[in-house]
This record gives structure tokens, C-alpha cells and sequence, in this order.
């Protein structure tokens, strides 16, 4: 079988099965206002979706694998790149732009113009340290620690508070190796 | 006629979490089954640091006079492999396919716990299917 090359993001978002997009919204709405019921606390919010997203994240990864056919990134840049182009319009129907990398390209941002997550969402006063859509930066760091890679990863920009965009900084701080932790004097 | 004889999928730590037989030769009972997998995976390893070219990820295929093994590891760790007649093709598509199977039918499930042994009636079905199509495939080749 001849090795298969890695396919769009546009080519696999058509080919899953989808639900309605407003269903999607709207159930993403409903958990974050039991969460703000259950936790009260907004940062514990916070918390808990960075938690249910790295869940998320960490099954994802297969699935974003085995469909996409992208083989091994040679270095974060690509990782970024595959990340965005291909893994966002796969999962959430859009795409988002890599800027501001830093001089060792170890830390860039991942730039979200439109979001699905958010089309009817105001934030109140109340929930001002509320960083709504949390869950994607979890997912995206289970994502990554499955293949080995540790990060940070924290919201610069949201349109939620007035910003002009959806902005993610993502930070590699280590690589962990692969092999198995041979130690011949044991 | 069997073309596939079984089916292991391996976890990261080497761990068999999924097995399964296919047709009456190299039947193997539970423990046989056990220490292929494990063997499997510390070889898989170890030709990773013998391999004179850099960058192996590991066997591929192994030869044997009675069988063939196919390897198929993914990125995130998980070994898929599957011991068939000498000589059967198309096995890099199969295995390939089973790993979709796994991702949509098994991590999707909420109550598999990561790492564990395999339990889901649904991969189950799906990846009968999937065998059962190989084998009338190979049968019209």
C-alpha cells in the first residue's frame, strides 16, 4: 500500500458525522452555567473545564491521528501549524492562524477568529475572571502531553472581554523522550 | 481458512488490553497470549536501539516460516498487531483501520478507562466486520 499523505482539515471535517451546531453551543453553555451553579467559585470554573478539556484531549489525539494521517512533526513549529490548520477545522469547523512565535520557537500563539463556542454568550459582571471557553486550551494540552510534549498553555486575547479575537499561548516547556527509561545499572 | 490468526492491541506501558483469535491454528490460551504481548513490546523496543539507521520507530513486519506479524504503532504508543497466514496482504490498511475503530468505539466510550483492558460490545461488532470484509476481499484477490 503506497504510504497515504495527510489529509485537509476541510477534507475530514466533511467526511465525520457532525451534530447541529446551535445543539453543540447551547449543550457547552448549559455545562458551564451547572458549573458556576455546583463550584461558585469562577476560578474553580476555570479549573474544571482546563480538567474536562484535558480529558477530552487525551482520547482526542487518537482519533485526530488515525483520521488525519499526519505523520511525525519535525519540530513545534509544524506541531503549531497541524494544530491549527488541520486540528481546529477538524474538531470545530474553523481555522486559526499561528503568530507570535518567541526567537527559540518554543512559545506562539494560536489565533481564533471565529468560535463556535461562544455565538450567543455574553459574560455577566458577575463572571469576569471567567475564561468561557477554557476547555479548548485543555484539550489542547492533553492533546500534546499524549505525544510527549508538556505545556502551558493560557488565554491572551478573548472576545468575551472585549478583544478583537480568541488568542491561545501555547508554551512547549519540555519535550519528555520517548524511549523507555532503560537503566542498565538496575 | 483463516488469512488472520489474531489480534493484539498493546497499551504505552505494554500492557495487553485487547486480544482476540481467529480460526483454530496458533489458538493460545490467556497467559500464552500475555507473553506474547509483552514480549512483543520489550522487542519492538529493543530493535528500536539495535536498528543501524536512526530514527526506527521499531518492527514493522516480522517473517516466520508459519506466520507473518504485522506492527502498527501509533504516535500516542498503543501497538496494534496482528499474526496471520505467511504472505497476507494488505495488513498496513487493516491495522490502520482497527485504529480508527479504536479511537471512535473505544476512547469515545466515556466508561473505558484509558490504558484498560478493552471491554465495548461495539468495537467488538465493528471490528468483526472489519475482519470479515478483509477475508471476502482476499478471497476475491
Amino acid at each position: 500500500m503506497p504510504p497515504v499523505g495527510p489529509r485537509s482539515g476541510d477534507a475530514i471535517f466533511a467526511n465525520v458525522e457532525r451534530v447541529n451546531a446551535e445543539l453543540f453551543t447551547l449543550t457547552y453553555g448549559a455545562i458551564v452555567r451547572q458549573l458556576l451553579t455546583d463550584l461558585e467559585e469562577v476560578e474553580e470554573v476555570n479549573k474544571q473545564l482546563d480538567q474536562m478539556g484535558y480529558n477530552i484531549g487525551i482520547r482526542l489525539i487518537d482519533e485526530f491521528l488515525a483520521k488525519s494521517n499526519v505523520s511525525r512533526c519535525v519540530d513545534f513549529k509544524e506541531t503549531a501549524e497541524v494544530i491549527a490548520k488541520i486540528g481546529f477545522k477538524m474538531f470545530l469547523g474553523v481555522t486559526a492562524s499561528v503568530t507570535n512565535w518567541d526567537a527559540d520557537g518554543t512559545c506562539c500563539s494560536i489565533v481564533l477568529e471565529d468560535n463556535p463556542l461562544v455565538d450567543f454568550v455574553e459574560l455577566p459582571d458577575t463572571c469576569q475572571g471567567l475564561y468561557y471557553c477554557n476547555i479548548l486550551s485543555g484539550v489542547v494540552r492533553g492533546a500534546l502531553e499524549m505525544v510527549s510534549m508538556k505545556t502551558e498553555i493560557s488565554w491572551i486575547r478573548d472576545m468575551l472581554r472585549g478583544d478583537d479575537a480568541f488568542e491561545l499561548q501555547v508554551k512547549l516547556l519540555k519535550q519528555v523522550p520517548e524511549e523507555y527509561p532503560y537503566k542498565d545499572d538496575e | 481458512m483463516a488469512a488472520i490468526y489474531s489480534l493484539y492491541i498493546i497499551n504505552k506501558s505494554g500492557g495487553l488490553i485487547f486480544y482476540k483469535d481467529y480460526g483454530s491454528s496458533g489458538r493460545m490460551d490467556t497467559n500464552d497470549s500475555l507473553r506474547v504481548a509483552s514480549l512483543w513490546h520489550s522487542m519492538h523496543a529493543i530493535s528500536q536501539q539495535l536498528s543501524p539507521i536512526s530514527g526506527c520507530f521499531g518492527i514493522e513486519l516480522l517473517q516466520a516460516d508459519t506466520f507473518d506479524l504485522h506492527c502498527f504503532q501509533s504516535l500516542t504508543g498503543t501497538k496494534f498487531f496482528v499474526v496471520c497466514e505467511p504472505g497476507t496482504q494488505h495488513m498496513e490498511g487493516l491495522l490502520k483501520h482497527i485504529y480508527e475503530l479504536y479511537t471512535d468505539y473505544v476512547l469515545k466510550n466515556p466508561f473505558y478507562e484509558m490504558e484498560m483492558p478493552i471491554r465495548c460490545e461495539l468495537f467488538d461488532i465493528n471490528l468483526t466486520q472489519a475482519i470479515q470484509k478483509d477475508r471476502v476481499a482476499l478471497l476475491a484477490r
